[in-house]
């Protein structure tokens, strides 16, 4: 059988050479790669980071850091995680990878564009360290930036909210990239309705990319013209209201949470039907319910303001629509268990790793709706009770996508598969590790311990402790996952073409593709999780 | 292999671009909105203070300049390079007419002590301040913009010129042409918010 | 993929006609803006500025003449415009 030559042999624009070939390629997939290094840099950057919080947190009193710099390091660890990680993950690195291969196209619709987003990012990123080491330091004021002290407090936050802004922009030409090849580039006789799952989330992402950032985009602005011109746009001396800041940011802010959820869910939605043998449940059920989270996402916003002096009425009325939004959420999680019944399940790592999802995911919707409901949240608001919430829904939840998603392509995109009996142990850990971590916040946020507070009242103390204990089981059992997939460069067990049995078009093309992705033209299934062909060809390996 | 150029799909890419300057201007617009509806007379009293011509004439030169640069790509279909020429020639004329008109709408407005925190800002009513608060903060972004717009027509201009536009292909120009409608677009509505307000 | 896309060439004489209609809608705006209509002020300014976006966008750029997909995510976009300026009235109107 010829070998085909791969991606990683053949640089576009052809011609290119060493770093250059990386630095000014055209492949998606390469620019898919370029991405995954930089998101494990921040991702590790920024556990590290919670860590050390963490750990300040565990005794009371001052512990490893004094109170400012605590202030710094929770919003270098937001900005960081949000902006930088959980945002940009799963769209820039797989999205860029298998979007254009799961239509059968052979990149997205504007390469060069893909490219200058990746510097985007790069930039963006880079100018969040610069905005350490310069001026008063590292902005204070949390992630959320809110008025008034961001506009008074005379640390860094112009530089940082520049960055944010640069990332923003990255985000939103991605989507636009995103949305145009899937509109463009699908290959002949693939319908709306044959189009995967993942590329489903990827694009109904794509949609709240384009629409909701560039509302942060000028929010960041605003920001920064008020700290050098103090128009008083926010200022309630000069007429300003804060709470405006607050619906700006939000606006934003909100719906990215569901940037953030559905290209990972969009994950789960591959791997569950690959690992039980058995076609989706309810495939339009998950595409009807992808954007309608993405419409109805973009509705809620000031769900997080129901404290802050906004009208009963709009606290009425969020609330309200906060729970409509719930129903397409349970949708999917209802159609991934109803996959799985019946199913022949085959356990492997990113199947563990996928009902790991599944169950914090759960968990942190769930608590969700403690927060949705505006009485309930008055009692919980700015507690360490939100801090859980949205760690078992962007961590549980998205970073074990994340996860789930490396796993699931690591074979393809390296040609190499991992050893699966330390993925388990590392999952393991983390998860242990997680829920030693999170639920206690869950029990002290109820309790009444603030977040974002350096230090507190003594009966808090045994929950911080053992959060900490959580945190440093989980750190290990994350350092042993990625030491695991970079020991998979050494051994260099191959991977075949389709390792696991999956249906949809990147499992139909060599491990790792060539660079124009396929070598034959892609064959359309008429359903894209039809999985009769894998089953009768397990039958007849049996036979 | 030279693959043709799917001209739906780069239109496709522009008009998603626009949607995202609509929603960075719409931002700004809902910050007017609400605070339209906290402060409607000193709103009044800060439309007063502007100039009607002026801003009526800026509101026609950019309708005539949206008018050149919609023809210029009815001049490059026909293939007729000169006038194309010419008519972004008078596009970026108007665009430099309506930067050098706000430049003396602004600096009469600097002149009347009305600028961000100006005394007379600081000393007038709450909403007074935030009508020119945000005046500044529109017109400025939209400025911008007319900047951007005209650097795109005139990189278009070039490539005219240069015979990379024709009627063959001419995205460049049609998505250049875009940007412009939609910086005009913005000033149709603010023109009225802040000018026209009683 | 060989797409037949009209080469919609709009002619010197129309455009000129759209041209004529926003200058027409400018003088009524400037004209009405001097009359006190109450309430109403803001509604027939938008009103008006919306007669003349429409213009500028149909014909200026095209859309009149564009596929369903430009067509549905522009007016998709000023839908989610008019939400998120409308839903903050949920709070500003009702303090």
């Amino acid at each position: 059988m010829e070998q085909v030559k791969s991606f990683y042999e053949t640089p576009s624009p052809a011609g290119l050479t060493g770093i250059k070939a990386w630095l000014l390629t055209h492949d998606h997939k390469r620019l898919a790669l370029m991405y995954l290094w930089a998101v494990f840099f921040w991702l590790v950057l920024a556990v590290f980071l919670g860590m050390a919080l963490r750990l300040e947190l565990m005794f009371i009193g001052e512990t490893i850091m004094p109170p400012e710099i605590y202030n710094a390091f929770f919003t270098l660890h937001g900005v960081i995680m949000i902006f930088l990680f959980v945002i940009p993950a799963i769209p820039a690195i797989f999205g860029n990878f298998f979007l254009p291969i799961q239509i059968g196209a052979d990149d997205v619709f504007f390469p060069r564009l893909n490219l200058f987003s990746w510097y985007l990012y790069m930039f963006g990123g880079l100018l969040a360290v610069i905005s350490l080491f310069t001026g008063d330091g590292f902005a204070d004021t949390g992630w959320t930036f809110y008025v008034p002290f961001s506009v008074t407090t005379e640390t860094n936050v112009s530089l940082t909210v520049t960055a944010a802004f640069i990332l923003g922009m990255s985000s939103m030409l991605t989507g636009l990239n995103f949305v145009t090849t899937v509109h463009r580039m699908r290959v002949k006789g693939m319908g709306w309705l044959q189009i995967p799952l993942f590329t489903w989330s990827i694009y109904a992402t794509a949609w709240v990319q384009i629409l909701a950032t560039p509302v942060v985009s000028i929010t960041l602005v605003l920001v920064v013209l008020e700290r050098f011109l103090n128009i008083g746009l926010f200022d309630p001396a000069k007429g300003g209201d804060p709470l405006l800041y607050q619906h700006l940011f939000w606006m934003y802010s909100h719906p990215a949470v569901y940037i953030m959820i559905l290209p990972g869910m969009g994950i789960i939605s591959e791997i569950i039907p690959v690992f039980s043998r058995k076609a989706i449940f309810g495939y339009k059920g998950i595409v009807i319910s992808s954007m309608a989270i993405a419409v109805a996402g973009s509705l809620v916003w000031a769900h997080h303001m129901y404290t802050s002096g906004m009208s009963d009425v709009s606290v009425f009325v969020f609330s309200l629509l906060t729970y409509l939004v719930a129903i397409p959420t349970a949708v999917k999680v209802f159609s991934w268990v109803s996959t799985m019944y019946k199913g022949s399940i085959l356990m492997t790592p990113p199947l563990f790793m996928a009902l790991i999802f599944i169950y914090l995911f759960t968990v942190g919707g769930l608590t969700g709706l403690v927060l949705g409901a505006a009485g309930t949240d008055i009692h919980v608001h700015d507690t360490t009770f939100v801090v859980a919430h949205f760690h078992f829904t962007m961590f549980g939840g998205t970073g074990f996508a994340f996860f789930a998603g490396l796993h699931y392509w690591w074979p393809k995109m390296f040609g190499i598969m991992y050893d699966f009996k330390k993925a388990y142990i590392g999952s393991v850990l983390v998860t242990v590790g997680f829920i030693f971590h999170y639920i206690p916040m869950f029990i002290l946020g109820m309790q009444g311990m603030p977040r974002r507070y350096y230090d507190y009242l003594p009966h808090f103390e045994t929950g911080n402790f053992l959060a900490g204990f959580g945190g440093i089981l989980m750190v290990i059992g994350i350092m042993l996952m990625f030491i695991n997939l970079w020991a998979s460069f050494r051994v260099r067990e191959p991977a075949s073409a389709d390792p696991w049995g999956g249906t949809t078009l990147e499992w139909s093309v060599p491990s790792p593709p060539p660079l124009h992705n396929f070598v034959e033209e892609p064959k359309i299934l008429e359903y894209p999780y039809d999985f009769s062909g894998v089953l009768a060809r397990a039958a007849k390996n049996k036979g | 292999m030279e693959k043709a150029i799917d001209k739906t799909g780069v239109k496709i890419g522009m008009w998603i671009f626009l949607y995202s300057e609509v929603i960075l201007f719409g931002g700004l617009f809902v910050l007017y909105a609400a605070y339209f509806h906290a402060f409607p007379e000193d709103f009044a009293l800060g439309g007063k203070e502007l100039n009607r011509i002026f801003g009526t004439a800026n509101t026609l030169v950019l309708l005539i300049s949206s008018f050149t640069v919609a023809a210029s790509i009815t001049a490059i279909q026909q293939r007729r390079k000169g006038l194309a020429i010419g008519l972004l020639v008078f596009s970026l004329l108007c665009g430099l007419t309506f930067l050098i008109n706000k430049y003396f709408e602004w600096g009469a407005k600097f002149h009347h002590d009305l600028y961000p925190n100006s005394d007379r800002l600081l000393d007038s009513d709450p909403g007074f301040n935030i009508f020119f608060g945000l005046y500044y903060t529109i017109t400025g972004l939209h400025g911008l913009h007319v900047i951007i717009g005209m650097v795109l027509l005139a990189i278009s201009l070039v490539l005219v010129a240069g015979n990379k536009i024709s009627a063959e292909r001419y995205a460049m120009l049609e998505n250049s042409g875009l940007y412009w409608h939609l910086v005009d677009l913005i000033w149709i509505f603010v023109f009225p918010l802040f000018y026209l307000v009683l | 993929m060989n797409e037949h896309e009209s080469e919609h060439i709009l002619s010197y004489g129309f455009l000129a006609q759209i041209l004529g209609g926003l200058v027409l809608l400018t003088a009524v705006t400037v004209g009405v803006s001097y009359i006190d209509w109450g309430f109403l002020n803001v509604p027939i300014a938008l009103f008006v500025a919306s007669s003349k976006a429409t213009l500028v966008l149909l014909f200026f750029m095209h859309i009149k003449y564009e596929g369903m997909v430009i067509k549905v995510s522009f007016i998709s976009t000023m839908l989610v415009l008019a939400f998120l300026i409308s839903f903050t009235f949920w709070d500003v109107a009702f303090r």
